[in-house]
């Protein structure tokens, strides 16, 4: 079954009177419980590719199908919806929220979904506990290494039960022990709970462990390989 | 705490320089605000309390149209009714009865039209501070019903001092001539112009008999206990008055019915200090307009992430709004708390502003000045700051919803 499904979309900027065709016909489509790599030099397209399928950007042309929902019949409320109940994203900067402490970012998602304090407090423990965070709940971002912000991203990102989670070169800051421990984390919750990942990355480790590698190029996929 | 209250009072904290400026702005603002209208409240009362115990008291009771035209006929028939009735209204600290006339005043040299007043020089003591204002000679006793007080311009006009004899020649109640010689006792100087160039004062029998006025008054001038008060006696002895048919002519009227121009000038006088306070307010509201935009400009890359992970924008001009109502909140209430401090400590110790002692107290005005707190000169300035910096961080927060998350998450 598929959880995105991508048909010939296209992406232009404006960078002042320069025009980037940072798409130029994609087709894709990612089964349930995917864990793909978006491999590709920079500039290539990924990102952009991965801000259209989380809704954060809207594509010139061509049509954006994640989990049943179509983007183009949908208002930025809608999107924004989608992105707290369906999506988890990963960035390469993590992007805590820095006021809050480990457990309350985690707990942020719950609270705009509207999950009960306690519930909420339950749950992030417990997920934080399973990115090996124990003890360091309340420390703030600034207060934690790059690879245990990344861990307490990537537990915001699937606190929620999202049905994909698309994170952008999320082991790009990381060294490369504590990002082999990142991508077996996920790759552990991709297997226990059907989480479907798809990385943007031109780290090997990642594409190393992801069961399919989609290269793009100039806009373009130019190999879509499964392992 | 909720989780939004939580994230706002920790990111007013993330620059505390900038935010204790903004804060110091907003408690200095209030501070000064509830100090100056304090003050100016207190300047007021001072203002009204010598104003009518120089003349017209907090309240008088007439004749209806006795106010607008003055007309001699126009009478309280019988004052001393009306004076059981005053015994029994709470808050009436004193009364006196009085009557006018229009008469030419003559001394051996000059002429001149005035206003001839009766009063009962023991009651009128109770209730004016015209005793105090009577600078050569002497005020009237009991025994003095031709002697007379008269305004030292008037004095100066007529060429006439202490003892010298002054003819009066008017109309009595009854359309018959008034006449009669009254000796100059007392030359007062209440620093109303109007009233030391135009007024004669003398004993009330003697003007009684003198202008045919039987028993009769025009005005019962009324002190009440506090000048708060006014508004609740008038209604107790409108209440009194109302529905006795010998009464039914009678008016009461507050200090305002009777002196319009000090009313008037109160109110452009708080005109005018209301829109120094609105600059001031402009000023500060501008320092928080710059702190949150500055506040949204920094962190407009984690504005994109919260949209990102399904922050909807309205929840974050909410949670910006919150900053700034916290951020003014905490500067109202310092700002408050010191500024009534200020004004409490001022309010026991008065004002003196050095070099006017002798002016003031020239017209029965004391030579300190009381700022009076209340609870409108304690909130209503504070109350118009917090409304002024909400406001001006409304456009902040607006801002935000028209973020979009990709372009957000690229700022630098």
């Amino acid at each position: 079954m598929a959880m995105v499904e991508i048909k010939d979309i296209k992406k232009t900027y404006h960078q002042g009177n320069v025009t980037v065709e940072a798409l130029r016909g994609i087709d894709l489509t990612v089964d349930t419980g995917a864990f793909v790599a978006l491999a590709g030099p920079s500039g290539s397209g990924k990102t952009t590719l991965l801000n259209i399928m989380g809704g954060l950007d809207l594509p010139d042309s061509g049509i954006v199908i994640v989990d049943n929902n179509e983007f183009s019949r949908m208002t930025q409320a809608d999107l924004a919806a989608l992105r707290l109940h369906k999506i988890g994203f990963v960035f390469q900067a993590y992007n805590l929220i820095p006021v809050l402490s480990a457990i309350e970012n985690v707990e942020y998602v719950m609270l705009l979904q509207g999950v009960p304090a306690t519930e909420r407090h339950d749950r992030a423990t417990a997920i934080l506990d399973d990115v090996g965070l124990e003890g360091k709940y309340n420390r703030r971002p600034a207060e934690l290494s790059g690879g245990q912000q990344q861990r307490v991203a990537v537990a915001r990102a699937i606190v929620s039960g999202p049905a994909i989670v698309l994170a952008d070169e999320p082991t790009a800051n990381l060294d490369s022990k504590t990002g082999e421990g990142l991508l077996l984390m996920m790759k552990k919750m991709n297997k226990e709970k059907q989480v479907t990942f798809i990385f943007s990355t031109h780290d090997s480790m990642v594409i190393d462990y992801a069961r399919r590698l989609v290269t793009i190029k100039d806009g373009r996929i130019v190999n879509d390989e499964t392992k | 705490m909720s989780m939004e209250l939580k994230m706002a009072w920790r990111n007013i904290w993330r620059n505390p320089r900038r935010t204790g400026l903004t804060i110091s702005a907003v408690a200095f603002a209030s501070l000064i605000l509830v100090f100056m209208l304090s003050f100016q409240f207190g300047c007021y009362e001072t203002m009204i309390n010598t104003s009518v115990k120089i003349s017209t008291g907090h309240l008088q009771v007439q004749a209806k149209g006795y106010l607008e035209d003055k007309k001699m006929r126009q009478v309280i028939r019988d004052p001393d009714q009306v004076a059981t009735r005053l015994d029994t209204v709470k808050g009436i600290d004193a009364y006196t009865f009085r009557a006018n006339g229009f008469a030419l005043v003559s001394s051996d040299q000059r002429t001149y039209g005035v206003v001839v007043t009766g009063i009962d020089p023991l009651g009128e003591a109770h209730v004016s501070t015209i005793q105090s204002l009577v600078r050569t000679g002497r005020y009237l006793t009991a025994n003095d019903a031709y002697a007379a007080l008269i305004g030292a311009p008037l004095a100066k006009n007529l060429k006439v001092d202490i003892n010298d004899e002054v003819t009066l020649l008017g109309q009595g109640r009854d359309g018959s001539i008034a006449a009669a010689v009254l000796t100059i006792k007392g030359i007062f100087d209440s620093g109303m112009d109007a009233m030391d160039r135009n007024v004669i004062m003398m004993d009330l029998q003697g003007f009684q008999d003198i202008f045919s006025m039987g028993k009769t008054v025009h005005e019962i001038i009324i002190i009440a206990d506090a000048l708060g008060d006014v508004s609740r006696v008038q209604q107790d002895i409108r209440d009194q008055l109302s529905g006795k048919r010998e009464d039914t002519d009678l008016a009461v009227l507050d200090w305002m019915d009777i002196l319009p121009g000090l009313l008037q000038g109160i109110q452009m006088d708080l005109v005018s200090g209301i829109i120094m306070y609105i600059i001031l307010i402009i000023v500060v509201a501008f320092s928080i307009f710059n702190t949150f935009l500055m506040a949204i400009f920094e962190r407009t890359r984690e504005f994109g992430v919260m949209m990102a992970i399904g922050t909807r924008p309205s929840r974050m001009a909410t949670l910006v709004m919150i900053e700034s109502v916290c951020m003014t909140l905490v500067g109202i209430v310092a700002g408050i708390i010191i500024g009534s401090l200020l004004t409490l400590y001022f309010q026991q110790h008065g004002i003196y502003i050095a070099g006017t002692e002798d002016i003031l107290k020239q017209y029965g005005i004391p030579d300190r000045l009381y700022p009076r707190l209340s609870l409108i000169s304690a909130s209503a300035g504070p109350l118009v700051v917090f409304l002024i910096t909400f406001v001006s961080s409304v456009f902040p927060a607006l801002k935000i919803r028209k973020l979009n998350p990709v372009e957000a998450m690229n700022h630098v």
